[in-house]
Formats: C-alpha cells, sequence, structure tokens
C-alpha cells in the first residue's frame, strides 16, 4: 500500500526555497533550525516582493485603486488564515506580530478584565517563555497566583496534577500545543474538556503546532489559539491570535490609534468593531499577503503528507543519533512533533552548536527560551535539531557525522 | 574539521578536559560569580590576595569548553602576578578577542593567551572566552559582588 509519504516528493519542495541552495563555510547549508523559524519558498518571497511592487498603499481609509487593492488582499490573507484553522469567522482573526504578541495581547485585554486577586492562571511546565512572562506579569500585578503543571519524565502532562489544579480560582488555562523545546505534541482536546467543565476558558500557544499538524481550532475547543508566521514559512513579524467571538467582543482593546476606532473626540471615542478594535495602526500589511502565500502552500502541498514526511525524519533521526556515543535525548513524549534535543556527555551544546555550523548544520543550542524546561531535565542546555517538510534524511546523515566528528575531537 | 580546529585547538581541549586550578580555595580573600545568562555558562573565581599579589587563583564552575579552558589558562597565568599585571593581561587578552580576524596576533608577546585567537571569529563566543576574565575583575575590584555579561 501506498502511504502519503511515498507521493511526497522533497526534492520538488526544495526547488521552491531559494536559501536551500546556497553554502555555509563552503559547504551545502543543513538547516536544522526549524523550530526557531523556518526559510521561505519563493511563492512568499514573490508575494511580499509583488505587494511592494504592485499595490503597496494604506489600508481601510483610502478610495483610492492602490488602497482598495492592498486592502482587499489584507482581508482576503484574514481569510486565508480562517480556514486554515478552520476559524468560525475571519473576525474572529486578529493580526499581531507574532506569538508573543498575540499572548501579551490577551493578558493585556483579556486577563487585565477578568483575573483578580487571589485567581489562578495554569501554565504547563513546557511553555515557551512567551507563555510564561505575560502570566507572571499579570499575576503580579493583580496579586494572582501561576500554577505550573508538571510533566514527567518523557516530557509530557500529568493529567491528575492538572485535574487537582483546576479548580474555583483557576481563570485561565495557557499552554502550548507542541513544545518547542522538546517536541511533545499535548492533548489539547482533553485539557479543553476538562476547562469546559470547570468553565474555563483556555489560550493554545500554536507557534510550533501550526506547520507540522493539522489544526481545527473549533475542533480543539480552545478560546484562544495564537501563532507566528515565520514559524510556518511565512515572514517574521506577522502573527495570529485567534479567539471566540464571544471573548473577544467582551474585551477591551489594548492599544490604542488609527483604525481601531469609529469615530474620536476629544470627549469620546467609540472603538471599532471586530478584528479591527484589536488592531490599532497600519499593520504588516506585506506580511499578512506573504502569510497568505504560505499558508496556501503549505494547504496545496498537504499537512497530511508534511506530517507523514517530518515522522519519518523524526524516526530516522532519533534511531541514527541513538547510536552516537554518549547521546541522550531529552523529551521522549509518544506523540512528538518532528524536534530532537540531545544532549552528549561532556561536551557542552555550545561547543556542538559551533562546530556542526563549521559543517554547514544549523541547529539550535541553549535553552531554547525554555528555561523551565531545561531545569526539569536536570541540564544547563541541549542541543536542538528540529524538521520541516523540506528537510531529507541525507541531510540528517550529514549532522550525525558532524557529530561524530565533534565526540572524536573531544574524546 | 580544518576551520574548526583553529578555534578548538588542543590546548583548549587540553584545559576542558584537565582545567587547572579547579575547586573551590576555602581560604580566599577575594571571590566573585559570573554568569552568561545567554548560554548559561556559570563560573566563581576565588582568590587569596596578599596585598597587591595574587598569591594564589582558582575557578569552579561549569560552562563550555571555550569559557572553561578560558578560565583555567587565566589562572595558570595569574598566579604570583600582581593587581596591575592582571589588568595588563585582561586588557591583551580582550584586546586579542575583539580584535579584527585579519590582524596577525602577536603570538610571543600573547604567549598561552595567543589560542584564544579563534574565538575572534565567531562573535557569539567571546563573551565565552571573556567571562571568567570580567569574574576575576570583579572579584579584585568589587569583592563578593556577581558579574553578568548581559
Amino acid at each position: 500500500m501506498k502511504t502519503a509519504a511515498d507521493t511526497f516528493d522533497v526534492m520538488k519542495i526544495r526547488e521552491d526555497f531559494p536559501i536551500l541552495h546556497r553554502e555555509v563555510h563552503r559547504k551545502p547549508l543543513v538547516y536544522l533550525d526549524n523550530a526557531a523559524t523556518t526559510q521561505k519558498p519563493r511563492q512568499v518571497i514573490d508575494a511580499v516582493s509583488a505587494y511592494y511592487s504592485e499595490i503597496n498603499s494604506n489600508i481601510h481609509r483610502g478610495v483610492h485603486y492602490l488602497s482598495e487593492k492592498a486592502t482587499h488582499a489584507y482581508e482576503e490573507a484574514r481569510k486565508t488564515v480562517q480556514h486554515f484553522i478552520n476559524a468560525p469567522s475571519p473576525e474572529e482573526i486578529i493580526f499581531v506580530r507574532g506569538t508573543t504578541e498575540g499572548i501579551n495581547l490577551v493578558a493585556s485585554s483579556y486577563g487585565r478584565q477578568n483575573i483578580g486577586e487571589g485567581d489562578e492562571i495554569i501554565v504547563s511546565a513546557m511553555e515557551h517563555h512567551s507563555n510564561i512572562v505575560p502570566w507572571q506579569m499579570l499575576c503580579e500585578e493583580k496579586k494572582a497566583k501561576l500554577c505550573v503543571i508538571p510533566i514527567n519524565d518523557e516530557g509530557e502532562i500529568i493529567f491528575e496534577e492538572f485535574e487537582k489544579m483546576l479548580g474555583k480560582r483557576t481563570k485561565l488555562i495557557a499552554v502550548t500545543h507542541v513544545s518547542n523545546a522538546i517536541g511533545t505534541v499535548n492533548e489539547i482536546k482533553k485539557i479543553t474538556a476538562m476547562a469546559q467543565q470547570a468553565g474555563v476558558p483556555v489560550l493554545v500557544d500554536g507557534a510550533q503546532a501550526v506547520p507540522h499538524l493539522k489544526t481545527d481550532v473549533q475542533n480543539l475547543g480552545c478560546d484562544f489559539y495564537v501563532f507566528s508566521g515565520h514559524k510556518i514559512y511565512g515572514p517574521t513579524g506577522i502573527g495570529v491570535l485567534y479567539g471566540r467571538r464571544k471573548l473577544l467582543e467582551r474585551m477591551p482593546p489594548w492599544q490604542g490609534g488609527g483604525d481601531m476606532i469609529l469615530s474620536v473626540t476629544f470627549d469620546k471615542t467609540v472603538f471599532n468593531a471586530l478584528p479591527y478594535k484589536f488592531e490599532a495602526g497600519t499593520p504588516h500589511i506585506a506580511g499578512a499577503t506573504g502569510l497568505a502565500a504560505a499558508l496556501d502552500y503549505v494547504s496545496r502541498t498537504g499537512l497530511e503528507k508534511i506530517s507523514g514526511h517530518e515522522q519519518q525524519l523524526l524516526s530516522y533521526a532519533t534511531e541514527k543519533l541513538l547510536l552516537l556515543k554518549g547521546l541522550r535525548i531529552i523529551g521522549t513524549a509518544k506523540h512528538k512533533a518532528a524536534v530532537v534535543s540531545f544532549v552528549i556527555e561532556g561536551i557542552h551544546p555550545h561547543d556542538i552548536g559551533t562546530l556542526a555550523d563549521r559543517e554547514g548544520v544549523a541547529i539550535r543550542t541553549g535553552h531554547h527560551c525554555a528555561q523551565p524546561v531545561m531545569e526539569r531535565f536536570h541540564v544547563p542546555a541541549t542541543s536542538r535539531a528540529s524538521f520541516a517538510f523540506y528537510n531529507t534524511t541525507g541531510e540528517i546523515d550529514v549532522l550525525v557525522s558532524a557529530l561524530e566528528k565533534i565526540i572524536h575531537l573531544f574524546s | 574539521m580544518s576551520e574548526a580546529s583553529e578555534l578548538y585547538q588542543q590546548v583548549i581541549l587540553d584545559h576542558n578536559k584537565n582545567p587547572r586550578n579547579y575547586g573551590d580555595l576555602p581560604s580566599h580573600t577575594h571571590s566573585s560569580e559570573g554568569y552568561n545568562p545567554l548560554c548559561g555558562d556559570h563560573y566563581h573565581v576565588y582568590l587569596i590576595m596578599d596585598g597587591d599579589t595574587i598569591k594564589d587563583i582558582h575557578f569552579a564552575g561549569t560552562g563550555c569548553a571555550i569559557s572553561k579552558a578560558s578560565a583555567s589558562v587565566m589562572t595558570t597565568l595569574l598566579k604570583g602576578k600582581t593587581r596591575a599585571q592582571a589588568e595588563d593581561l585582561f586588557k591583551q587578552f580582550h584586546d586579542l578577542v575583539t580584535s579584527p580576524v585579519e590582524q596577525t596576533p602577536d603570538e610571543d608577546a600573547l604567549g598561552k593567551l595567543a589560542v584564544f585567537a579563534g574565538v575572534r571569529e565567531y562573535p557569539s563566543r567571546v563573551k565565552c572566552a571573556s567571562l571568567a576574565w570580567h569574574t576575576m575583575k570583579a572579584a579584585v575590584d568589587k569583592n563578593g559582588q556577581a558579574v553578568s555579561t548581559e
């Protein structure tokens, strides 16, 4: 039987990504830092370039031709996002700078309005700093408490502990869909089901999930879903906050300015309707059109095929890496995205990163903006190889051979 | 790995594996703690000062090979030196790791420090190499105060 991955032509995909054909230190680039940011296909680069060279203009206010074209492109991009994550309506899609800004928007607006002294916000122990710090700041301001769901040795949420934590004081749950540091895919539906019973809204950090898994916010049952364009082959500086209309409508604006108002006098300002209420100032129009091009590219390729190919890369890399002397993988959840975080006995991750780079291999080393995860596994840092649909098993072989040389150098 | 070996010279690998003057110095008169939040390098530097002279110097902590080797080499160079000589060596070291890559380092003048010339090619690693030196200076100048590379 033919599987989805069999019909996936990775070499053809690679042709669309100009940067993958360059060299680094006179070696072919092997880009395995996709959890940090992904490379861009020509279709995205062209969309951004076409925006600036053909229709650049400000939106929502001009009556001239270009302004109408630009407004149309921006609003079409919103619909593309809506369909991509199966949100009920385009008004529930708020363009932001990225995941971090999306979370901060919810913390500032929903959080300030609904969280008070003695209330509790629940996060997991595998969150990125961006899904910890905004909540910490809010808790500090409101004298609320941040509760942390522990994770087991494999890097999975301990649901018994979550259940115990979820109580009358819980006002919000903020959890990542996929861990950037160790790759765990969380059971979001189980979390939202439990939260719904308790009447608590759930924010999901989808930065690491949308490029790899088919995301359906209605099926997930979450109240807020946030992701960044640049992690799904789109431009930097553009991201998305999805929120349930009922919640967004009740939330106050978080930034004031142009575009988010209906009328302004010095006595009173009337705020605009969704989604503009949350989009003060001229947005990243070019970014939105680039993001739409990226989502179209992913949709055309098919997330099922992408996921199939990436899972093959994950198993191949896991198997090959474990053969290396002294190498230990951090994060061994049953359900993982294509991320392998590892440590090698006696060699600091930063030395591994610098030496791998000289072989043309780009991996991330450090704490991956998830210091609590590092602490949980008692390591100061890890090396992390994170894969995208344009990576090949051949590239994993280059990584493995670079690591062999490094281990030899340090022996 | 020919290019990489310019940074990871045998001397560096050796000091990383067998760091000299490693561990606490119980009777120290001066100490400081250095931390590089970017990569988690974390060291203590302990000194026994006799007036203006460094009678003994140790370091302890964890970090990458570059930071550890640099700390280890530093301790071997500073034992018995005066404060002014220590500061002069720090200056030489600092000038070396921040000098333009094209500039050939004066290996005779630099002595053992010359092995760190390769760091210049890796701007993100200069902090690793300098951490122990900053920590030493903080111990001597502001005994007990921690330093951070950020």
